[in-house]
Parts: structure tokens; C-alpha cells; sequence
């Protein structure tokens, strides 16, 4: 089984990347960095990354989620970040990054934020 | 007093990443720590080995990664030895500082200092580095 497996759905203008797995240095890390460039040549500029199923990560997949939040920007875009995990939650916090992202519990709230 | 002591030697590829962290977990786990502290002993494994093959031993599989784990009933000790030129830790910027938060990379180390008790390294000109990373129970 893949480190990380990504399912790309849409709701509305919004593409949702619901993700599990892992999101460590090596496949994982690399899993996101190529679906990210995929949707932003796709021209699919609103990305929500559904975390809920992420149960680990490592400082080169918080590297990755910040490299995918300032590429996604610079293209004009907006990626936030749905359904942390407490650890995630935790390592976003004492890195300061909680400041940085669009962090939502609930989808329908994240969904209404890009509007 | 050290009640049980591992030593292992991995080549400098990116799986031993996953291949030391799984052997450490499977340490931990005989020895007994709390489910917190394990998350961040294997958080920071993770940071130290990545370090020994990115950084250290630049990927050259020629030069091993030597880990060695130390349970004693006070603490859990590991160390990871690399081949590499060393470095100065006190130069490695802080992640959490305003201009370094967007940054991709630099939070290894941060990491490794967040979830253990004492990190410090020993760096010998020509002979490698050394970091050493103490949990107490």
C-alpha cells in the first residue's frame, strides 16, 4: 500500500484532496508535491487538503504543506487545511504555522470560505 | 545503569529512515514509555536519521548510519553517528522566527529538540558527527 494515498474529488469550484496515510520524507512528501503541481497545471486553484487520515507527519511533510500553501499563492490562488489531527495540530502549533493556514473542522465551513 | 543496549548499522539511503525508526520502535515498545513520549522519540529519530543520510553522509552508500539505543529505568538514550563534515548547531536557524515560518526545509532539528529532553552533538574534524538524544521516563 501506498505511504500516502490522495483521493481528488469537487465541490464546486473547490477541489477536495481527501488523504491518509503518511506524509513523511520520500513517497509521501512526493505524493502531495505531484498532486499539487497536477491541479495548479490543471488550473484548479482552490485546493482543501482533508487531513483527517493523516496520522503521521514529519518536518519534510510540514516543508511539503508549506511549499503546496506558498506555490498555490503565488499562482493567485488558496490552499487551506481540513480535519487535523491533534498530533498534526500540535506540530502546527509549536512551529507557528497554525498562524499561516486556513484551519477548518468542519468542511461545509471551508467550503463557504473560499466564496 | 543501562539495562539493555541496540546497536545498528544502515546504509546511507532514504528507507533506512523508515527502517531505523522502525527498529526503534520496536525498542521503545520493550522498554516501556508512554504512548506522547513514543510519538516524539520516533519524530525524532526520524529527524536525526534524515539528517545522518541527507546532510551527513550526503546519500553515499558507502557510509553507514550507526545508531545506538539505551534504555535505563530513568531514560531512554539514542545516538546517531554519521560520516559527515559536521556542523554547527548553534548556527542552524530558528524555523519559528518570522522569516523562516514560510521556509520549506530547517525543522528537523527544532523537532528533535521539541520532543526530547537533551539533544546535543559531538563532532569530530574528519571523524563524523554524533547526535545524541536523551528521553527521560
Amino acid at each position: 500500500m501506498a505511504e500516502l494515498n490522495i483521493n481528488e474529488r469537487q465541490a464546486g469550484d473547490v477541489t477536495v484532496l481527501d488523504m491518509s496515510g503518511k506524509i513523511t520524507i520520500g513517497e509521501g512528501s512526493v505524493a502531495l508535491r505531484t498532486a499539487i503541481r497536477r491541479l495548479l497545471e490543471e488550473g484548479k486553484k482552490r485546493i482543501l487538503l482533508n487531513l483527517a487520515g493523516v496520522g503521521y507527519i514529519d518536518s519534510s511533510g510540514i516543508g511539503e504543506l508549506v511549499s503546496s500553501y506558498t506555490a498555490i499563492g503565488k499562482e493567485g490562488g488558496q490552499l487551506k487545511l481540513l480535519n487535523l489531527t491533534q498530533k498534526l495540530q500540535d506540530l502546527l502549533t509549536i512551529t507557528k504555522l497554525l498562524t499561516v493556514f486556513d484551519v477548518y473542522d468542519s468542511e461545509a465551513d471551508a467550503l463557504n470560505s473560499f466564496k | 545503569m543501562t539495562l539493555e543496549t541496540t546497536e545498528l548499522s544502515l546504509p546511507s539511503r532514504i528507507d533506512t529512515v523508515a527502517a531505523a525508526a522502525a527498529a526503534v520502535a520496536e525498542f521503545i515498545g520493550r522498554s516501556g514509555v508512554s504512548e506522547d513520549a513514543a510519538f516524539g522519540i520516533d519524530l525524532a529519530v526520524r529527524e536525526a536519521v534524515t539528517n545522518a543520510v541527507f546532510h551527513g553522509n550526503r546519500q553515499d552508500e558507502e557510509k553507514a548510519v550507526e545508531i545506538t539505543l539505551k534504555s535505563s529505568p530513568d531514560a531512554v538514550e539514542i545516538s546517531v553517528h554519521d560520516q559527515g563534515a559536521g556542523f554547527n548547531p548553534e548556527e542552524v536557524p530558528d524555523p519559528t522566527a518570522q522569516e523562516n515560518i514560510l521556509k520549506a526545509s530547517g525543522r528537523g532539528i527544532f523537532f528533535m529538540r521539541s520532543f526530547m529532553d537533551e539533544v546535543d552533538w559531538l563532532i569530530r574534524p574528519g571523524g563524523g558527527t554524533t547526535v545524541r538524544m536523551l528521553k527521560r521516563r
